[in-house]
């Protein structure tokens, strides 16, 4: 290796090597100093017993954990129904609002409107208005369930965003592409389908990779209408136990989920822009 | 009656009148080179005849009848006037064989396998046998500009345009894709190319035409052109580049 091997680097590749060393030393000991001054200032608060006590109680923590566990998979299963309607209505969506007819200039319309309304409304008063009010109407069972209404909810949130994603891709595509596609003859219809949308949906992969992140954190939100899933799940053990600890369980679980979707999120985004470059 | 022939056509964008009142035929086999400075409305010209850039005013006229009526269907005209972009414009998604088959398989209806012996062939006149199932991203310019004639071609077109095939190539690969225009040549396929390769022009086209300003200028037989301008726009432009 040539890094090694001293005697061969030119002077200007030692002072680079000098000051790459000098970046990870500096690099390494401000780390170590922040580190220490947290594991030796937080004890000595005065709460902080305390807060050991209700936040990170082992007995408890090995308790309600498997429950926890088990609630998670709520969870999973309203994320993984929730997800492909997602990307379907937020598909269509994109396209409604790409149409040229002047015909179907509604359909512009209801996709603008559309993503107005639930980009602009909190995803929680969502949840709430749709997983009330929809049941209230005097639905019979199974068709008043929460799961359902609550799904709704999320899905007709998420695809507004993911609609705007999938029309930036759409909008990305070269113009030069569409006008190569449509000097061969093909219907703008084909177009769009086979020169337009793959190469979209390719680029933005890791934004609604994002999305997806997103959605399988605010799926909690659904306890607010009713299923139990881990949120509720750790809010019942709190009340029973008088901790707080259940919810640094539910964190860690979502975290779990979270931290290597979002690594392999960034890590589609780095490999696009290297091959864009 | 020539093949097709271009009349009076206007063409603006917002307040810069490209064309202004063009006037151009070609007939049937011929070669026809537009040469000129950028900005003299070769490209626009092109764009126009494959109907991407509607026009303001005048008429096309193919076989006769006028395809730049408003409210016409474009695509059967597009079927019949092949165009090649500067920028080759493959598709990246697909490979060479998949870009050449979409607009058959789509238009014609026809399955893979029943386009696959003819468009083999192509590939094969071309070069390009051992090309087919590369991706745009794995061929030089001059193969991805092959691949795109040789899109253009598998529908059939009874008119190539070709706009600046060779200007984003590489000087060393500028040759074989003129190569493939000399083949087409030789075929007798009626052809209109804006190009800045005046060598090029003057050894095959049947006519050159050169545009200023939106407007031919001058036209004629590429040795008369070539050798004794008359316009002194003409003469001016062409001291610039030979």
């Amino acid at each position: 290796m040539l890094q090694n091997s001293t005697k061969n680097l030119t002077p200007r590749q030692v002072y680079e090597q000098k000051e790459r060393r000098k970046g990870v030393v500096i690099a390494s000991v401000s780390t170590f100093i922040v580190l220490a001054l947290i594991f030796i200032l937080v004890p000595t608060a005065p709460g902080w017993e305390a807060v050991q006590k209700s936040f990170f109680n082992k007995e408890v923590f090995i308790k309600t954990f498997p429950k926890l566990l088990s609630a998670f998979w709520i969870d999973v299963l309203i994320f993984l129904w929730c997800a492909p309607l997602i990307a379907i209505l937020g598909l269509a969506i994109a396209l409604c609002r790409d149409v040229q007819s002047p015909a179907l200039f509604p359909l512009r319309i209801f996709g603008a409107i559309y993503t107005d309304i639930f980009r602009g409304v909190p995803v929680v008063l969502t949840v709430y208005l749709i997983g009330f009010g929809i049941p209230g109407l005097g639905l019979p069972r199974p068709y008043n369930s929460p799961y359902i209404w609550g799904s709704v909810a999320l899905v007709l949130t998420y695809s507004a965003y993911v609609a705007e994603i999938f029309r930036s891709g759409i909008e990305s595509v070269h113009k030069s592409q569409r006008a190569a596609a449509s000097s061969l003859g093909l219907s703008n219809s084909d177009v769009m389908r086979y020169v337009v949308l793959p190469q979209a949906i390719r680029r933005v992969v890791p934004a609604n990779m994002n999305m997806l992140i997103a959605l399988q954190k605010d799926v909690a939100l659904l306890s607010f209408i009713g299923p139990v899933e881990i949120f509720r799940q750790a809010g019942v053990f709190k009340s029973l136990l008088a901790n707080f600890t259940p919810y640094v369980g539910a964190a860690i679980i979502f975290l779990a989920v979270t931290i290597p979707a979002t690594r392999f999120a960034d890590y589609l985004l780095a490999k696009q822009n290297r091959e864009r470059s | 009656m020539s093949k097709l022939r271009v009349e009076n056509v206007v063409k603006s964008f917002g307040e810069v009148t490209v064309l202004k009142g063009l006037n151009l035929s070609v007939d049937e086999g011929e070669m026809i080179c537009l040469i000129g400075a950028s900005g003299s409305g070769k490209s626009t010209l092109l764009r126009s005849i494959n109907l991407l850039e509607p026009i303001d005013d005048g008429a096309i006229w193919l076989d006769g009848d006028d395809i730049s009526l408003p409210g016409l269907d474009p695509q059967p005209v597009r079927q019949k006037i092949g165009i090649v972009f500067q920028s080759y414009n493959l598709f990246p998604h697909m490979s060479a064989v998949e870009n050449v088959m979409l607009a058959p398989r789509r238009i014609y209806k026809k399955s893979r396998e029943a386009l696959r012996p003819e468009i083999e062939q192509l590939f094969e006149k071309f070069g390009l046998a051992d090309r087919m199932d590369h991706y745009p991203d794995q061929l030089s310019g001059g193969q991805q500009q092959r691949v795109a004639i040789v899109r253009a071609l598998a529908m059939k077109p009874q008119i190539m345009l070709f706009d600046e095939v060779t200007s984003a190539l590489d000087p060393e690969l500028v040759a074989e894709v003129l190569d493939v225009l000399r083949a087409l040549k030789a075929q007798n396929m009626t052809m209109i190319l804006a190009t800045h390769e005046m060598g090029f022009a003057r050894e095959a086209a049947d006519r050159v035409c050169i545009l200023h300003e939106g407007e031919i200028i001058e036209e004629g037989k590429p040795e008369e052109i070539f050798s004794h301008p008359k316009h002194p726009r003409s003469q001016a432009f062409l001291k610039s580049v030979l």
